[in-house]
Order: structure tokens, then C-alpha cells, then sequence
């Protein structure tokens, strides 16, 4: 007795060498000690970046770029289109949270060393895919054309425009005009939906492909002790032991971004006046309020430098680091690697003050 | 390098037809399939477009008096949707939907045939927005027409 399910399989069966993958999938194992937790922060980043996909595409049913159209269809979504207070919702929150989980997977990757030799290029591609976010975040945030995100991509914009020779047409660049206008909307619209995707596809696909011919990284300290007692090495398989885990992470998830956006549903704000006065307590969103906090911090003049320039040059500093680390980070035995965690301690800890101090600040 | 198996691993190689493990299955896959319905059921509501309020119900301005001569017509907006106005040879206003009721492409006037006609698929209507020839089921609906002043207003006819 054949069942339909049976006919399809062995139709794909006679044309593509199943067992092989099959093969593959059962092959595949994932390291199980004390940190294994720390691996599923990357697929929690990739299911919310799945969440934005998709809700993302049902904003697109009934946005509209324009100065005249974006906060009227915006304010459409959220009080006429049945459930549109719910999508708009989850993909605020969700994207916050994918900020959130991308920066958690760097540290835990950080600690745990894993962009060391071979998976410098890993390490790599992620970094820029953290980059890219938020790049999503910014673009995404002026969308709704409300006053906070017109002044916040006012200041964001004004920001890389203080950098000598390049700074001004890359303003230009960014807003489409000398002002934030109706082009900007449709220029920070076509990079959030069709630029920074078509990046993003290609950067996660070669991330996971990274990932996929590398196998999952052991931390140094565990993979010591493994070598010292042989007996103690664990591994689970990925399929479908790891793959049901993350699952049911995911399962979890969703339901939490459901009870978010049902509880403190995003708010819309008042629509974008250019010719009104920047509303007293103006902040950027949560992920870059620790640049924001340190630019406003910084004096005008630094030993004879301009002070919002220096600001911009150690960003810029920081960002090269964590982007080439796996070779600043070049020597052999794993306890001599400290400084480099001992780095990344201070910067998490003036990341969480400086974020701290500019949500209280006034 | 030995990896250890843990419960799971035996899975496949376990006999189906357990009835408990029958039972656990059945209750795992109807809560699954009712959080999937829970979270596909919002999505279908949500691409139902949302109904947006039909200005036609209020008179609408189509034209003014020196817009038309006598034998010609004019299309004019009529809340989402185009009307057509027309004065015929006689002098007389008639305005209905322009709307055609076969495929829905708009219709015009032709002062040749002194007839409105449907460049689509050559359907016919007559000025009182009859259909006379062609694939259209239905008449054009009518709008009531008034002039004040120099300009044209129309209207859905009342009903009662």
C-alpha cells in the first residue's frame, strides 16, 4: 500500500541523492559542554530576522513612502487594518530584539573565542552583519515619518557629515538633499526594503555556510580539558537534537514577541513637522544611545581637536577592531588571550554605563 | 572521539504504535497545530484590506455649467470610483457610474452614436445607462444630478 507521502518522496528519491543529504544531516554534530547554551543566541538572531522578514513584507501591504502618506498609512496600520496594531508591534520589538541578540552572540563569540584561526572570516561576516542591522534599525526608524525619528535622523545623519572631505556628500547620500525631505523617506525606504536586504541574504547565507563547513567552535578551555580526559568529549547530534532545541527557543520566542506587542504596543508619535522646534528630550533608539551619550559628553575642543571629531575617529576605531580581531589576536596558547577579553569587558561595561546614563540623562 | 547518544538518538528505531507515546503525540501536534492557527489567523485577518469610508454617499461637485456643451460628456471623480457626466444634444444633465458592469473598465461617451460606449469589449449603454449591446449584464447606475448655481452636483439616487 503506497501512500501519497511515499509516491512524492520516492519521486525526489529517483532525482536527487536524498540519502546523501540524509547522510549529512546525521553527520552533523553539535559540541555539548557547559557553554553549549551560548549556541543557540545565533539562531535566536536568524529566527528574528525571519520575524522582520516576514512582517515586514505585511507592512508593505499597506505602507506608503511620502511625506504626505507615510504617518497617515502608518497611523492606517495601527488603528484600521485588522491586526495591523499587532504586525507593526511585533516588528518593532522584534527588531529590537534582534539588535539586542546580535550584540549578545558577538560578546558570547568574543568570550568563548570562536573567531579564532580557522574561523577568522566567520567572525568577519558577522561583524558586518551586526553593522548591517544597524543600518536596518536607522533606515527603518524614519519610516513612520513621526517627530522623534524625523530629529533623530536629523542628528544621525549630521553625525558622519563632520568627517573632513567625505563627510558632506555622504550627508548628501544618506538624505538625498541638503534636507530631510520626502526624498530622504524614500531613499532610507528603498535601503531598508531592497538594499540592506539583498546584503543581508547574501551576508547570512555565507555566514551560515561558514558555519555549516567550519563546524561548531569549542571553547579553548573546554577543548583542553577534552584533550587532557578524551572520555569527557560530548556532542549531541544536530539533527534532530540541536534542531528541535532551537525550536522550541524559537516557539518560545514568538510567543514572547506576541505578548510584547500585545502588552506595550509601539507607539506612533505626532507626525513629522520640518519647520517645528526639535521636542525637549530627544534620543536616538536604545542601540545607539551609548555613541549618542558619549558625542554629547565630549567637549568642544580636545588638545586643540575638534571634540564630536575624536568621537567619531575612536567609533570608528572600535568598529576596525571588532571587525579585524581574529588577527589582532594572534597567539597561541588560549591564556594568553586575556587582554582581548579584558578589552571586551571594558567596552561592554562603557557600552551598558554610557546606555545607562543617557536613558536617566536629561 | 566518541560521541554518546543520548535518549533521543533511539528515537527512530522505537517501536509507533506505543500508546502512550500515541497519546503524547496527539497532544503535542493539536497544540501545534492550534499555535500555528493562532498565528496564521491574525496574518489572514491582516491582509483583508480594511474598509475604507465611500465619500460617494455625499453630493459631489462633477462640473461647472461652462465645463459642457450640449452633445459632449466629462468623466469626474465619485469617491474611489469615476462617474461620467453628460449633457445631451437636448441640453438634459445624466450622470451615472462610469464604471462598466462587464470588466469594470471606464466607459465614454460617444457624440457620434450619442450612445456611451465601452472601449474594452464594445459594450453599449443608452443615456439613461441601459445596457443595449455587447457582453454588459447590468445597467450603469444612476446618480441624481442638480444643478446650483453655475456648477453640477451629483448624487447616489435616495432610496424611498
Amino acid at each position: 500500500m503506497a501512500s501519497p507521502a511515499t509516491g512524492v518522496r520516492d519521486w525526489f528519491h529517483e532525482r536527487f541523492d536524498l540519502e546523501g543529504i540524509k547522510a549529512l544531516a546525521q553527520k552533523k554534530k553539535v559540541p555539548a559542554h557547559r557553554y553549549s547554551y551560548w549556541y543557540f543566541l545565533g539562531g535566536m538572531t536568524l529566527f528574528l530576522f525571519g520575524v522582520q522578514v516576514v512582517t515586514g513584507a505585511l507592512l508593505l501591504m499597506y505602507y506608503r513612502p511620502g511625506a504626505d502618506e507615510a504617518f497617515e498609512s502608518v497611523q492606517l496600520i495601527m488603528t484600521q487594518v485588522q491586526f495591523g496594531w499587532l504586525v507593526r508591534s511585533v516588528h518593532s520589538w522584534s527588531a529590537n530584539l534582534l539588535i539586542f541578540m546580535a550584540f549578545a552572540h558577538m560578546f558570547s563569540v568574543l568570550f568563548l573565542k570562536s573567531y579564532r584561526k580557522p574561523r577568522e572570516l566567520t567572525w568577519v561576516s558577522g561583524i558586518l552583519l551586526l553593522f548591517l542591522m544597524l543600518g536596518f534599525g536607522f533606515s527603518g526608524y524614519l519610516l513612520p515619518w513621526n517627530t522623534l525619528s524625523y530629529f533623530a535622523t536629523k542628528v544621525g545623519t549630521e553625525i558622519p557629515a563632520q568627517i573632513p572631505i567625505i563627510g558632506h556628500p555622504t550627508l548628501l547620500f544618506l538624505r538625498g538633499g541638503e534636507e530631510i525631505t520626502g526624498s530622504t523617506l524614500t531613499r532610507l525606504f528603498g535601503f531598508h526594503v531592497a538594499i540592506l536586504p539583498a546584503i543581508a541574504t547574501f551576508l547570512i547565507c555565507l555566514h551560515l555556510a561558514l558555519i555549516q563547513w567550519f563546524g561548531m567552535s569549542v571553547p579553548p578551555r573546554v577543548e583542553a580539558e577534552w584533550e587532557a580526559n578524551p572520555a569527557a568529549r560530548r556532542e549531541i547530534r544536530f539533527f534532530p537534537n540541536f534542531v528541535l532545541r532551537e525550536l522550541m527557543a524559537w516557539y518560545v520566542a514568538l510567543g514572547m514577541l506576541g505578548v510584547l506587542a500585545a502588552l506595550f504596543p509601539w507607539s506612533l508619535g505626532v507626525k513629522a513637522d520640518p519647520f517645528g522646534s526639535a521636542p525637549a528630550g530627544i534620543k536616538p533608539e536604545w542601540y545607539f544611545l551609548f555613541m549618542f551619550q558619549t558625542l554629547k559628553l565630549i567637549p568642544a575642543k580636545v588638545l586643540g581637536m575638534d571634540g564630536e571629531m575624536l568621537g567619531i575617529l575612536a567609533f570608528g576605531v572600535v568598529g576596525a577592531v571588532a571587525l579585524l580581531l581574529p588577527f589582532l589576536d594572534r597567539t597561541k596558547p588560549f591564556n594568553t588571550r586575556r587582554w582581548i577579553s579584558g578589552l571586551a569587558c571594558v567596552f561592554l561595561g562603557y557600552m551598558a554605563a554610557m546606555t545607562v546614563y543617557g536613558w536617566v540623562a536629561k | 572521539m566518541s560521541s554518546v547518544p543520548d535518549a533521543s538518538a533511539a528515537a527512530p528505531s522505537a517501536p509507533p504504535d506505543l500508546p502512550r507515546r500515541r497519546l503524547v503525540n496527539i497532544l503535542l501536534g493539536t497544540g501545534l497545530l492550534a499555535s500555528a492557527a493562532s498565528f496564521l489567523y491574525p496574518i489572514m485577518r491582516y491582509l483583508v484590506p480594511p474598509k475604507l469610508p465611500d465619500l460617494g454617499g455625499d453630493s459631489v461637485l462633477a462640473a461647472k455649467l461652462s465645463d459642457l456643451k450640449p452633445n459632449t460628456a466629462k468623466t469626474f471623480r465619485f469617491g474611489t470610483r469615476p462617474g461620467l457626466l453628460i449633457e445631451t444634444a437636448a441640453g438634459e444633465y445624466r450622470a451615472m457610474s462610469a464604471t462598466c458592469t462587464h470588466l469594470g473598465c471606464t466607459v465614454q461617451y460617444r457624440p457620434d452614436l450619442r450612445e456611451i460606449w465601452c472601449a474594452c469589449h464594445n459594450g453599449m449603454y443608452d443615456l439613461n445607462g441601459r445596457n443595449i449591446s455587447g457582453p454588459p449584464p447590468r445597467p450603469l447606475e444612476a446618480f441624481e444630478v442638480q444643478v446650483r448655481g453655475d456648477e453640477i452636483f451629483v448624487r447616489r439616487k435616495q432610496e424611498a
